[in-house]
């Protein structure tokens, strides 16, 4: 039987085991919008700003491991898309964003709400589509499920031209795609994966790094057998954190610019790196050339590209981290690093990151550190960009696989809300903390109409400095402390949260932290808790730009302003 | 040749936007590009890419998995070290009057070209070599006064019976190997 091309896209959706979608309507999507009545099992959420479509499909993606699908239409639609696939893009989350286009007589004229997003998107997506027919809509559809979720995830764009939604084809969703040129090593070779194994075996000072590509692989189990079998330490990367049990006596915390110090220092001191399933981005690594100047590098990654990028690899692997674990694994010779584990157990005590200063006023790293204290770790954790996302990755320990969601490689300021809401959508059972900037928090606050008009329950806490608080310490530590454009005269949080039907409370009392977050969580629906935090609080450890990882600045430099100064 | 030119070969699903994510790609990443020739091969919706991208090995092996992961790259190989045949055509507008014509078709008779137009003041010539030869060309042809030159970028194949790209049907189509027949131009020293 012949369908519309709209009616192709949502059997398709429906076929790839979709039931939410997020986006916003407009002229080119309108016989798509017109269809999806019809289709009662596909939930659509009406954003306020196409950006938090995107955002929530990434959120949905990291929380659940599934495709995250947003929806925009033609022209500046898409172009509100771009942030949030570029976000996916960075983090490899596998997001697929349906787009509308002018009609087919119309492209390249210019038209009304014309514009060329397959072509803007080129650098940002792994792969994108035009459909000029809506014969080929089934496979195109198929085909970027699979590209999106497959070897690195990532983002995949398809746009369909108004006419497309609107013509007839027959319907017969392909059980499997015809791409010659994408195919992902799933398995490591076996003779390099030998030598990783000689090389760990042989290694006196070893250290695992393990990054995102742990979560997306689901290979929790695997790792943890690899680092108990060895008595290997584990550092994880920003994006990894949730991969190891952070309440592990083998966690030594994170790497790089505000990693722990003697995570930092285990690194650097490291004879032999394992680094599973991350990238060795500049945040992680620090000034390259002197990133563990001793160490050889076991790289496992799916990637092919990422070996040898910017960090050079002695033993690569390529393949699903899960598969290649499980095979190194068995070759992997039990035995204890008692020397170098009490070594970097030492720089863990000289160098105590995680307490926190006594201060009668309220510091943001207490309020972290309290959401823990409540959710029993418990929860899902979404963050800003900046300093809340820091304090939020150093004060909350995250033994729950896959706990933590942030914007690492982008660093995308705005993300924090509708990635929450997408995270909640995706996993309705768990409790969802979104841990925002009050810088942040502005750039997409109209989702909180979202989350009322849906009634998703994310527990939102503000750490309200009146600062674009990293860029402040930057210039505070920097710039001479000239606080250029940083400081910021907010809006009242608990009224805009009330004005769009949010149950808000403010904080500034050290003492109503804890019972205020309970409430939140005893609350049935969305909650918003404003604390005003100390303004001039800064994130430690940092390691300052083009340095190594072991000479970050510890101290915290505890001179006061008043909020009244600014 | 310098020695830092590394020459790219590409099967690439023939379909539309590849060149462009193939340009793309290099430009966002800054790779050098030389130059890009594409064409089509004789499997039906497959081109050939032929790449000329600069930079030491490690920049370039980047460069090659990065080109790897376009969804329509279908293989990708780096033949620099293989021993290949490189070509490139250029199309030169001379300037050439009564008195110069003869020399003219003397260069360019040394250099195994063509003249493949001649008006009363102009002659166009059609070379065909590696860039070596083409430069030298240009250089003698310089003295006359070019008006317009028209180069398409380096193509490139692998000597030898089965090279890197070579398309699956090999064992059944070929049932036994073809007696090897050696060009006499690739004898001739230097290779043009």
């Amino acid at each position: 039987m012949k369908k519309t091309g709209a009616q192709i896209l949502c059997e398709s959706l429906v076929k790839e085991g979709v039931d939410v979608m997020f986006g916003f309507p407009g002229g080119a999507v309108l016989p798509l919008y017109d269809t999806l009545p019809q289709y009662p099992q596909l939930r659509h959420i009406l954003v306020r700003h196409e950006q938090g479509a995107a955002h929530a499909a990434d959120g949905y993606a990291r929380a659940t491991g599934k495709a995250g699908v947003c929806l925009a239409t033609s022209g500046p639609g898409a172009t509100n898309l771009v942030t949030g696939i570029a976000n996916a893009c960075l983090d490899s989350s596998p997001v697929v964003a349906i787009t509308g286009q002018v009609a087919r007589p119309f492209i390249g004229k210019d038209a009304f709400q014309e514009i060329d997003i397959t072509g803007i998107t080129l650098p940002i997506t792994k792969h994108n589509y035009l459909v000029l027919h809506a014969k080929d809509l089934a496979e195109v559809i198929k085909e970027a499920f699979y590209i999106a979720q497959t070897g690195r995830p990532g983002p995949v764009l398809i746009d369909i031209p108004r006419d497309v939604f609107q013509e007839e084809a027959e319907f017969d969703y392909p059980d499997k795609v015809n791409l010659p040129g994408y195919k992902p090593r799933m398995f490591g070779h076996p003779s390099q994966i030998k030598r990783a194994a000689e090389v760990i075996n042989n290694a006196e000072q070893p250290i695992i790094i393990a990054g995102r590509g742990v979560i997306i692989s689901g290979a929790f189990n695997e790792l943890k057998d690899l680092a108990e079998k060895a008595q290997i330490p584990v550092v994880t990367t920003l994006l990894g954190i949730g991969c190891f049990p952070e309440t592990h006596v083998l966690s030594f915390g994170w790497l790089g610019m505000h990693g722990m110090a003697y995570a930092n220092h285990a690194v650097h001191h490291s004879d032999v790196i394992v680094a599973i399933g991350m990238r060795f981005d500049d945040r992680a690594t620090g000034v390259v050339s002197h990133f563990a100047p001793n160490a050889r590098v076991v790289h496992i990654d799916i990637d092919p590209a990422e070996i040898g990028k910017n960090v050079q690899v002695d033993v690569p692997i390529v393949g699903d981290v899960k598969n290649i674990l499980e095979v190194l694994n068995q070759q992997i010779v039990p035995r204890e690093h008692v020397d170098w584990f009490n070594q970097v157990d030492k720089w863990r005590e000289e160098h105590p990151a995680l307490s926190i200063r006594d201060s009668d006023s309220l510091l943001p790293q207490y309020v972290v550190r309290q959401i823990y204290e409540v959710t029993k770790g418990d929860a899902i954790v979404v963050t800003g960009v900046g300093q809340n996302q820091m304090w939020s990755a150093q004060f909350y320990f995250y033994d729950k696989p896959n706990s933590l969601i942030s914007s690492g490689g982008l660093g995308t300021m705005g993300f924090e809300l509708p990635a929450a809401m997408g995270a909640k959508v995706g996993k309705p059972e768990e409790a969802v903390w979104c841990i925002a900037g009050d810088g942040g928090f502005q750039m997409t606050i109209q989702e909180l109409a979202t989350v009322v008009q849906e009634n998703i329950a994310v527990k939102i806490a503000i750490l309200n400095n009146g600062f674009l608080g990293m860029v402040r310490q930057w210039q505070q530590l920097f710039y001479g402390r000239r606080y250029v454009h940083t400081p910021l005269s907010g809006p009242d949080f608990v009224k805009i949260a009330e004005a769009y039907g949010v149950t808000a409370v403010r904080v500034s009392d050290k003492k109503l932290v804890t019972s205020t977050i309970e409430k939140a969580m005893d609350h049935n629906g969305p909650f918003l808790i404003d604390f005003v935090v100390e303004p001039e609080e800064n994130v430690f450890p940092i390691v300052p730009p083009g340095a190594a990882l072991v000479e970050a600045l510890e101290m915290p430099i505890p001179e006061k302003v008043t909020r009244s100064s600014k | 040749m310098s020695d830092n030119k590394h020459t790219l070969v590409a099967i690439v699903e023939d379909k539309p936007g590849v060149l462009n994510r193939v340009s793309s790609l290099l430009r966002r990443r800054s790779f050098n590009i030389d130059s890009i020739a594409v064409g089509h091969t004789d499997q039906a919706h497959q081109s050939r890419m032929t790449i000329v991208v600069q930079g030491d090995d490690a920049k370039v092996e980047q460069a090659r998995k990065q080109l790897d992961k376009i969804i329509e790259v279908v293989r990708i190989v780096d033949i620099t070290s293989t021993p290949s045949v490189s070509r490139e055509l250029a199309l030169v507008k001379v300037k050439a009057s009564a008195s110069t014509r003869s020399e003219i078709i003397q260069i360019v008779d040394i250099f195994r070209a063509n003249i493949v137009d001649v008006s009363s003041d102009s002659v166009i010539v059609e070379v065909t070599g590696d860039e070596e030869k083409i430069d030298s060309l240009l250089e003698l042809l310089r003295g006359f006064g070019i008006r317009e030159i028209a180069k398409t970028g380096r193509i490139a194949l692998t000597r030898g019976g089965v090279g890197p790209l070579q398309t699956e049907e090999k064992e059944t189509k070929v049932l036994k190997q073809p007696p090897k027949v050696q060009p006499p131009e690739a004898d001739a020293l230097p290779d043009w």
